[in-house]
């Protein structure tokens, strides 16, 4: 029978009892009076708190046991003394037993409600899996359940239709909104060669990709995998719950005795009040408000963060965000977009892109990729060049149109004669840690392209965030120190340590940590030991494999800007956790000597069906507030900036 | 009358405590294998039996849970270390799949944390 059903008979048959004590003053009775009660608890008994008891004895076969050992212990306590005051002609109190019962129950079934609330964000994101997906197999286009789709499957994409798994586009383009994996509202445009992920949703173009990862291997997958481990883990405060869980019940046990010794031989109590007395501190008394406090409240806030991109590992993490005060970034492909770019452009731009573009076509090296890039975003035409000719460790010179044509580093200034204006831009350029290129045509200089790993567009939003919060934050990179000082100023980073090995990133971290607990922010496998040895690893989504395995925290957007929310959103989950078990704590160190009978000389005291108000409610209470994590507000400061 | 119910209610009191701290004997036991699989029942009734069971290293293994319990506190079985959170209806057989290739000692417990087994992989 569900706890439910076991309510509403519970329910049923203690409403008439219920009648009888509030029309009592009234000089309305109950027919057939005190048997009427016993039948109506003896249903209540056995078919609602029967399992109870059941249950109970159960675990006290085992040496255990838990919730159900004091419902069950109350409530047939209450049941039993009142069978024998009925035989002895004494005051009844079979009404306790079977409301306490329908508290109880009704608690249990809010609360069951509750928890399947807090537990349901894995339930949505496997749901978003698409169902199935056309697949072009011998030639024919054919309709097949996902889990049916192998790698190198050819699969047909129409508008609106669900990505059945991950894949490359080999036809057509697309808008694809990736909000339910990124977060990111904004639809992506893709293009033959781009990928895509599975269970993200098609806008209006038709394509085919072909699937790259399927079953347990899509990000979809794994990203579920990732959020269920956190949502079951254990956070390391939770190790003083299971210490006090293991010797609640029994302790309470004894003190309900003690209870009604010290009121029936010492102070000389009736044996009815002595009895209500110890039944109260049993009923009163909740562990699984404690135990509760803690898993309700990490499933809820990790089921969140996941859908906002932001997946944390594990409760061990969100322990440790909340003593942060550093926070270290890498820099390459951090803060920085980790490919150079071309920032600037003195002279006629297009000539002097068309120029450059002309000559560093065939080359491989990266500033010549950033020059190439940079053409055509620019649209500039730029024709073949021949005769080319390579200027050792100066440049490339070739002819472009019967010009002869150069481009290269400072060292080519020996052979041309340069401006003194231009000169002047060169050392302003290289003041700002970019890295300069000359062209050339014939003995003249004719323009100079800086070049430099800009930082991404969101650095210096998630930079101030972060010291808004009070956080220091430190850049750390293998360039050089006027390099890495330059961007540092770019974007607002307090501290700079450059030219670090990458085999020296975890000592560096180290160090820091000496001053306090410290968070990593990087991406690539050389920050991987640094991801592991600082307290709070965040890897970045677009990272490697290895960096995201040794991270606590993926940022699957990449954006910067979500560190702040991580590092909030892991402490407000890691405060509710505080919050619970401090009100669970409270709740039972304040309520057993309530129901005991403590202050019963200044006019308080529990009656048993108070006590199991009470009881149902406090579990209620916790689960009902890790649920409300879902509604606290994360900070606008990251996205105003 | 008064003296009896006085020592009548400290020895209920000692007994709870020798009960429930004393030091008991636990069920354990060890998987056996059989066509290069391992499967284990546990009954889940006041607690699991058997509370530790012992695994093969690198056999597949499968934990069959069976709740006989009615209590919502078992309800649910937690492997933290596997990221595994398994409802379990009463009176239906669950099975767990194990992954068994690192070595250790693994708590599992019930959704409130309340009731714990212990998984060894050797």
């Amino acid at each position: 029978m569900t706890i439910t059903k076991r309510f509403w008979i519970s329910l049923v048959f203690s409403l008439p009892m219920l009648a009888e004590m509030i029309l009592k003053p009234f000089g309305w009775m109950m027919p057939g009076g005190e048997w009427t009660m016993f039948a109506l608890t003896t249903v209540v008994m056995v078919v609602a708190a029967g399992p109870f008891l059941k249950s109970a004895w159960a675990s006290f076969k085992k040496h255990h046991s838990n919730m159900d050992t004091l419902v069950a212990i109350g409530t047939m306590t209450a049941y039993v003394y009142s069978i024998y005051a009925m035989a002895t002609h004494q005051p009844v109190f079979f009404e306790s037993a079977a409301f306490v019962t329908t508290f109880v129950l009704l608690g249990q079934v809010f609360e069951e409600r509750m928890r399947n609330n807090a537990s349901n964000a894995v339930e949505k994101l496997v749901n978003l899996q698409a169902k199935d997906a056309e697949v072009v197999r011998d030639g024919k286009v054919v309709k097949v359940p996902v889990s049916e789709i192998v790698v190198g499957d050819v699969i047909k994409v129409r508008p609106g239709e669900k990505i059945a798994v991950d894949g490359q586009i080999v036809e057509g383009s697309s808008t694809i909104d990736e909000s339910m994996i990124t977060g990111e509202s904004m639809p992506v445009t893709k293009k033959a060669g781009d990928s895509v992920v599975g269970a993200t949703v098609n806008g209006t173009g038709t394509f085919t990709f072909k699937a790259s990862k399927v079953g347990g291997d899509t990000m979809l997958s794994q990203i579920v995998e990732l959020v269920k481990k956190a949502q079951n883990s254990h956070a390391p405060i939770q190790g003083l719950t299971d210490k006090v869980s293991e010797i609640f019940v029994p302790l309470v046990l004894m003190i309900a005795i003690l209870t009604f010794l010290v009121w029936y031989v010492f102070i000389g109590a009736s044996v009815a009040s002595s009895l209500i007395f110890a039944v109260s501190v049993v009923v009163i008394a909740c562990p699984c408000a404690l135990g509760l406090a803690t898993p309700t409240a990490l499933m809820v806030g990790t089921g969140r963060s996941a859908r906002m991109g932001i997946l944390i590992k594990n409760g061990e993490v969100l322990e440790a965000v909340n003593d942060v005060s550093t926070v270290i970034f890498d820099k390459t492909g951090t803060i920085t977009v980790g490919k150079p770019q071309v920032t600037d452009i003195v002279g006629d731009s297009d000539q002097v892109l068309a120029v450059a573009a002309s000559l560093e076509q065939s080359s491989e090296h990266p500033l010549a990729t950033a020059i190439l890039k940079k053409a055509k975003a620019a649209k500039v035409t730029f024709g073949d060049a021949k005769d080319f000719e390579a200027i050792e460790g100066k440049g490339v010179s070739a002819t472009i149109a019967g010009k002869q044509s150069f481009v290269g580093n400072d060292k080519l200034l020996d052979d041309v004669t340069v401006s003194s204006e231009m000169k002047a831009k060169m050392a302003a350029l290289q003041a700002e840690a970019k890295t300069v290129v000359f062209v050339g045509q014939g003995d003249q200089i004719i323009g100079l392209i800086a070049i430099q790993d800009a930082p991404k567009p969101t650095s210096k939003a998630a930079i101030s965030a972060l010291k808004a919060k009070g956080l220091k934050t430190v850049m750390l990179t293998g360039d050089n120190q006027a390099v890495a000082q330059a961007i540092a100023d770019q974007v607002g980073i307090d501290q700079v340590v450059a030219d670090v090995l990458p085999a020296d990133k975890a000592d560096q971290i180290k160090q820091f940590q000496q001053s306090g607990k410290v968070a990593f922010v990087g991406d690539g496998i050389n920050d991987a030991p640094a991801l592991s040895t600082a307290d709070v690893g965040i890897a970045m989504g677009s990272g490697t494999d290895i960096a995201i395995e040794s991270g606590g925290i993926v940022l699957v957007k990449n954006d910067l800007r979500d560190v702040s929310k991580a590092l909030e959103l892991s402490k407000k989950t890691f405060n509710r956790i505080k919050l619970n078990l401090f009100w669970a704590f409270v709740y039972n160190v304040l309520g057993i000597p309530v129901a005991a009978g403590v202050f019963y000389f200044i006019g308080l005291t529990l009656s048993p069906e108070l006590a199991g108000l009470a009881m149902a409610l406090s579990s209620l209470s916790v689960v009902t507030s890790s649920v409300l994590l879902n509604r606290t507000k994360i900070t606008a400061s990251a996205e105003i900036a | 009358m008064k003296i009896i119910v006085l020592i009548i209610g400290l020895a209920i009191i000692a007994f709870i405590g020798w009960w429930f701290f004393g030091k008991h004997q636990v069920a354990a036991e060890s998987a056996e294998v059989t066509d290069d699989r391992q499967v284990v029942d546990v009954e889940v009734n006041g607690g699991y039996s058997p509370e530790v069971v012992v695994l093969k290293k690198g056999v597949p293994a499968t934990l069959n849970f069976t709740r006989k319990d009615s209590s919502s506190c078992l309800d649910r079985v937690v492997f933290s270390d596997f990221g595994i959170n398994k409802a379990l209806p009463q009176n239906e057989k669950q099975a767990i799949e194990i992954d068994t290739s690192h070595p250790g000692e693994f708590q599992w417990a019930c959704g409130m944390d309340m009731f714990h087994g212990k998984l060894v992989i050797k």
